[in-house]
This record gives C-alpha cells, sequence and structure tokens, in this order.
C-alpha cells in the first residue's frame, strides 16, 4: 500500500499548482477553526485571570454580570454609586480580611481613571494569586500621585516625574477637563495582561478633590486652587464598587445574603466566579454561531478539495488505465484517490497549524495592546488535536466520493484509453 | 512450430460481447499461441483487436467458449485473480503515451514491480547481484537508453525513446507474455522497425511470448506468424466497436 501512497504523493507534485491552492483553501479553513478555538478559550482564559483572590463584589444593585463588567472589566458604567457608610460597615465587618473601593467615572486619553486606596495595592490579586507589582517608583501618597498601569504608560509615552490632566466622565474633551488639576505620575505598574494595564490610579481623596464645583456633573462653580486642596481632609462620599476578601470562604453566603438585604441600601453582593460562568453562559451562542461559521468553512474547504479531485478525474483516465495495465486492481486506484485526499488534507492541516502560530505570533502583541486579552502560542491542545482529527478524517471520508468514481470509471474503461 | 512447444495462449470456441450489447463483438472458433512464439495480429480498425487483446489479459471475460493462458483457466478467475495475473505474467505496451508523466523514466520502468511480487521476485532471481534499480538500467541500456535518461522525467524523451521505455517496462521482471498494441504507430518507418527488433530481441531474451497488434501491413515481415483477425473473428466484419 505504501507504494500507492508514494504514487499519489508523485501524482500530487505532478499536478502542483491545484494541489497547492487545495491545500491553501483546507490551510485557510484550519487556521479559522483553531483561530475561533484559540479566541474563544483564551478569552475566557484572561477574563478568568483578571481577578482572583476577591471572594465578593459589592455595588449598587444590579444584575451581577452587569456588576462584574464595570466593576473589574471596565466595561459599561455603574447603574448606581454605594454610599460611604455602607463601605465602611462591610469593611469593618468582623467576617471581613480586606476591602478595597473602587469610584470610577473619569477618565484621561481614553484610558479609564479609578480612585482606590492602599489596600488596592495590597491585596488586589489576578491571574493565579498574583500581586500588583510596581516596575518603576512607588504607590500614590500625596492628593495629585498617580500610578499608571503599563499600557497606558507606555501608549501615551508617560514615565515618573510627567504630569497629566484627568477629564470628566468617559469623553475626553476640551471643556469637560479638570485641567487646573494636573496629577504627577508616581508610579508605573508591572504588566499583568487584565484590565489593570489601561487603568490610571489615584486616590479616593483625589477624586473627590478634582470635582468640587463639579457638583453637578459639569464645571458650574469655581474650582479651588491646588495648594488649597492639599490642606483640606477629603472624605469621599460615595463610591461605585468594592472588593472584599473573607478571612473565611465558609462565611462568603451568609455575608452576600447580608449584604443583598441590606435594610440602608439596596445593594448586590456578587461571586466572581459564578457571574463569570453567567457571562460565559450569555456568550455561549456567539461561541457556537461562531464554531458553527468556522466549521462551514471547513467543509467549504474540503469541497473545494473534492471539486478539484473530481475534476482531475477526467483527465486521468489514461493514468488509470495505464495503471490497470500494469497489474493495478481497482483497489488500487481507489486507494491511489484516498491517498491523494488525505495527503492533502493532512498537507492543508499542517500549513494551516503552521500559519495559524505565524499569526498569532504577529497578533500577539496587537491584541494584547487593544483588548489586553493575551494569546499564549502554547502547544495545541487536546480539544484542537480532536478537531484536526476531524477534519482530517472529513478529508478522508470525502476522498471516497472521487475514489468510488475512479473505481467504477477503471471497471468500466480497463485498459482501453479513453480521452 | 512443432506440436511438442506448449501453447501460451489457448482460445475455444469463444463468444464474447459487451454487457448491454446484443451483438457479438468476437467469435473466434479457435486460436493458439505457442510459447516463444511472435505473433503478428492485423486487422482494420474495429474488427475487435482491441476486444482481443481486453479478453487476453483478463480485462473482460468471455461471454462463452474457453480461454486458457499460461495454462490458467482465466474464465475461473475472479476478476481481482485476473488482475493480479495480468500483473504477474503480462507485459503491456500502448499505442503511445504509456508512461506516467510525474513518474521519472526508471520509476516508469519498475511500475510493474509495485503490483507484482512475483515479478519484482523473478527479477532478483534472475539476477542475484543486481538490485531491482540495477537490473532495470541494464535493461534500459539493452533498448539503447543510456545512464544520463534514466533519472530525467519522461516528458524530456522523444515517442521512440517513450516507447522503448515502455517496452523496457513490459519486459521488467520477466514476464512470459508480451502484448504490444500498435506501439509503432506513432513512429517513423526505421524507427519502427528498429524498435520491434529491439522488442522481439529482448523477448528472446526473456523467453517471453510476443503478440503484437497492428493494422500496419508492413510489419508483418518481422513475424514468425500473421493471423489476420478478420479470417479468424467470423463476426469482426460487423464488429462496431474494436
Amino acid at each position: 500500500m505504501s507504494a500507492v501512497v508514494k504514487l499519489a504523493w508523485k501524482s500530487l507534485m505532478n499536478r502542483k499548482a491545484t494541489g497547492i491552492l487545495t491545500i491553501m483553501t483546507v490551510a485557510i479553513s484550519v487556521v479559522l477553526l483553531l483561530g475561533v478555538e484559540r479566541i474563544r478559550t483564551q478569552a475566557k482564559d484572561s477574563f478568568a485571570n483578571t481577578i482572583s483572590g476577591t471572594d465578593l463584589i459589592i455595588g449598587g444593585r444590579s444584575g451581577q454580570v452587569n456588576l462584574l463588567l464595570y466593576s473589574v472589566f471596565r466595561i459599561g458604567n455603574a447603574t448606581n454609586n454605594i454610599d460611604w457608610k455602607s463601605y465602611q460597615e462591610f469593611a469593618n465587618h468582623r467576617s471581613v480580611d480586606w476591602a478595597i473601593p473602587i469610584s470610577l467615572g473619569d477618565s484621561h486619553k481614553g484610558f479609564r481613571v479609578m480612585g482606590t486606596n492602599h489596600s488596592y495595592f495590597e491585596h488586589y490579586k489576578f491571574g493565579s494569586k498574583q500581586p500588583l507589582t510596581f516596575n518603576k517608583g512607588r504607590e500614590f501618597n500625596g492628593l495629585f500621585e498617580t500610578v499608571l498601569g503599563s499600557d497606558v504608560a507606555k501608549q501615551l509615552g508617560y514615565d515618573i516625574g510627567s504630569e497629566i490632566i484627568i477629564a470628566h466622565g468617559i469623553s475626553d474633551v476640551g471643556f469637560s477637563r479638570h485641567d487646573n488639576l494636573p496629577f504627577k505620575v508616581v508610579g508605573i505598574l508591572a504588566p499583568t495582561g487584565t484590565p489593570v494595564d489601561k487603568t490610571v490610579h489615584v486616590s479616593l481623596e483625589a477624586i473627590e478633590a478634582i470635582h468640587i464645583g463639579w457638583e453637578n456633573g459639569a464645571r458650574l462653580g469655581p474650582t479651588p486652587k491646588a495648594q488649597d486642596l492639599k490642606n483640606r481632609d477629603f472624605q469621599p462620599n460615595q463610591i461605585t464598587a468594592m472588593l472584599i476578601g473573607l478571612k473565611s470562604r465558609i462565611q462568603i453566603f451568609s455575608l452576600q445574603r447580608q449584604i443583598n438585604t441590606y435594610p440602608k441600601e439596596p445593594l448586590s453582593a456578587i461571586m466572581p466566579g459564578v457571574a463569570l460562568h453567567e457571562l460565559w453562559g450569555m456568550m455561549s451562542v456567539a461561541e457556537q454561531a461562531l464554531m458553527a461559521v468556522s466549521s462551514f468553512v471547513v467543509i467549504a474547504g474540503l469541497l473545494g478539495m473534492l471539486s478539484s479531485l473530481l475534476t482531475s478525474l477526467q483527465e486521468r483516465r489514461r493514468e488509470m488505465a495505464i495503471l490497470r495495465a500494469m497489474g493495478a486492481r481497482p483497489r488500487h486506484v481507489f486507494a491511489l484517490l484516498i491517498s491523494e485526499a488525505s495527503l492533502l488534507t493532512a498537507a492543508g492541516i499542517i500549513t494551516g497549524v503552521t500559519g495559524l502560530y505565524t499569526i498569532l505570533a504577529i497578533v500577539q502583541p496587537i491584541i494584547q495592546q487593544h483588548y489586553g486579552i493575551h494569546l499564549t502560542l502554547s502547544i495545541l491542545s487536546t480539544y484542537e488535536w480532536i478537531l484536526l482529527g476531524f477534519v482530517q478524517c472529513a478529508g478522508i471520508v470525502i476522498g471516497f466520493i472521487p475514489a468510488f468514481r475512479a473505481y467504477r470509471q477503471s471497471l468500466s474503461d480497463g485498459m482501453t484509453i479513453r480521452i | 512450430m512443432t506440436i511438442t512447444t506448449p501453447n501460451v495462449v489457448e482460445l475455444e470456441d469463444a463468444q464474447f460481447f459487451w454487457p448491454g450489447s446484443t451483438r457479438t463483438t468476437i467469435h473466434i472458433p479457435k486460436l493458439h499461441i505457442a510459447q516463444g512464439e511472435h505473433v503478428f495480429i492485423k486487422g482494420p480498425s474495429g474488427c475487435g483487436k482491441s476486444t482481443l487483446l481486453a479478453l487476453l489479459t483478463g480485462i473482460n471475460t468471455l461471454t462463452s467458449g474457453t480461454l486458457s493462458v499460461l495454462d490458467t483457466n482465466l474464465i475461473s478467475l475472479s476478476a481481482s485473480q485476473r488482475d493480479h495475473f495480468r500483473a504477474n505474467h503480462i507485459g503491456y505496451i500502448f499505442q503511445q503515451f504509456n508512461l506516467l508523466p510525474y513518474l521519472n523514466v526508471l520509476e516508469n520502468v519498475l511500475l510493474p514491480c509495485q503490483f507484482s511480487k512475483v515479478r519484482r521476485e523473478r527479477t532478483h532471481i534472475e539476477a542475484l547481484s543486481q538490485t531491482l534499480d540495477e537490473q532495470a538500467q541494464a535493461l534500459l541500456e539493452r533498448l539503447h537508453l543510456p545512464n544520463e535518461l534514466h533519472t530525467r522525467p519522461v516528458s524530456e524523451l522523444s515517442i521512440g525513446q517513450q516507447q522503448r521505455v515502455a517496452a523496457a517496462r513490459a519486459l521488467i521482471g520477466y514476464p512470459e507474455l508480451v502484448i504490444a498494441d500498435e506501439p509503432t504507430s506513432a513512429l517513423d518507418y526505421d524507427n519502427r522497425k528498429a524498435f520491434i527488433e529491439l522488442l522481439m530481441e529482448q523477448a528472446n531474451q526473456a523467453n517471453a511470448t510476443l503478440i503484437f497488434v497492428s493494422h500496419d501491413p508492413t510489419l508483418e515481415a518481422l513475424f514468425d506468424r500473421t493471423l489476420n483477425l478478420p479470417d479468424i473473428n467470423q463476426v469482426s466484419n460487423l464488429g462496431a466497436l474494436s
């Protein structure tokens, strides 16, 4: 049988142009199939890696996916704030180990500004419980000091000592800038592959300070000078959300119930893992649609191969007749066509996988930068091997159609050369 | 031809018509070909030459009558056994474009050995000291195809050279029967004669029986015996299929 495979290979080499085109169609479909699968799983990983070690997220009453998205992923906006008194009550709750306040709403050149405190640098964890580390500088201490995520610093070319202006709201336009109160960069965080990289961190007090005179959402009253503000003591009134870690995880459910039924303010407490799970549930339809599209592309690729094999059969009747005269049996002719289909598919898969890794290597930094999703160039997973196995099997099965036709042709033609 | 020489082909009361057709294509009461004979079968187009060859090579089977080739009753064999039989015992040369374009000269010559263990082994036994490749190369040399051509793609060869490669391929592994279906139709007269003489010489050396089919009567003189197919095929003048 190896003789037949060798013949099939040489025959294919003789029809390089169509062969390469066929291989390319299969390869492109494989790139798409694996690419979609990669992005799907890695986006999930990337999301799941964004937050770790946090037991509950508390925010104004809303759906858990919404709360998760705005508090952790900086997607969308908060529906409601929570009162500083509520924060203090739960931060000092007997089962709470630590609490991180988060205050969102301002931006700097497209990057979200987040007000928080020292607790954030100490307790916020991502990936597999990795803490935040500094590439340069230190935490903010003073009122008008800021710590930048690594992407912010890299993209806007900031370094320690740079001064930045924060804008009110998420659209950074002239009239909404807090331009009389510049912030000084005192620290730049190491890259995390999470939305932290795209965040400008300031203290909660600073958020309060820059909004003096902005109580109605725009600059109406006179805004004080930086020097005056530094001497005042700011106590935040409201924050957007808070992350808490418990002393013992056993208390999660009881605390969650307490928060959800808190009589003084309507609050929601969510478990990040559960909310993520709900998010996946919502995205699964889109995922399935993507997978369906890429499966159809694979089918289209294989049909392309089928049509090129079928077209070649007519002009290869002489070849079949010669093989028959040399003692090849119809089943050899059958095997020849199956081998061709298998070889084409295998070559397509190999090209596709190579192409995928090349493309991933090229787009990896771009995706990281624009979407904060970190694509790793890991080896093929079991599931991906199974997908490739399916493609190979489908290629072989499709090969049965021209093979059966060639078989019938060689039975009826025998050694008569028909052109 | 003496009575003691065994027959390679024995065809008796043979009738054949194509499936679906009611008209007989072949009706030959008797055709014997002895071992070592060089037989020239002639006849105009459409007299059943190709059909006869398809029967002798076991591609098609007789509708009625008996046919034995090399003492094997072809009618009793299954289709795949006949394919096997052909691979082992018959060398075949087509009219032209005999060679697979994607194999080089040597690979083309060795093609029958891919499908027949018998011919592969016979090549070894007959020439203990030589590999298959060396055997094929020696055969090509004897057919005046110099060494430097052996690894060339066949498309670079002239028609005459290609037909000699085809002859080498038909002779490799010492098949008992070599069948040539108008192999010289694309050659000019001088080349034709040279080709046939070379083919016969090598067939003799391999102790093979040669059946040569052509509509060209000028070649007749080169052969031991000539059979005019219309004379022995009783329906030949009606046959539309050949």
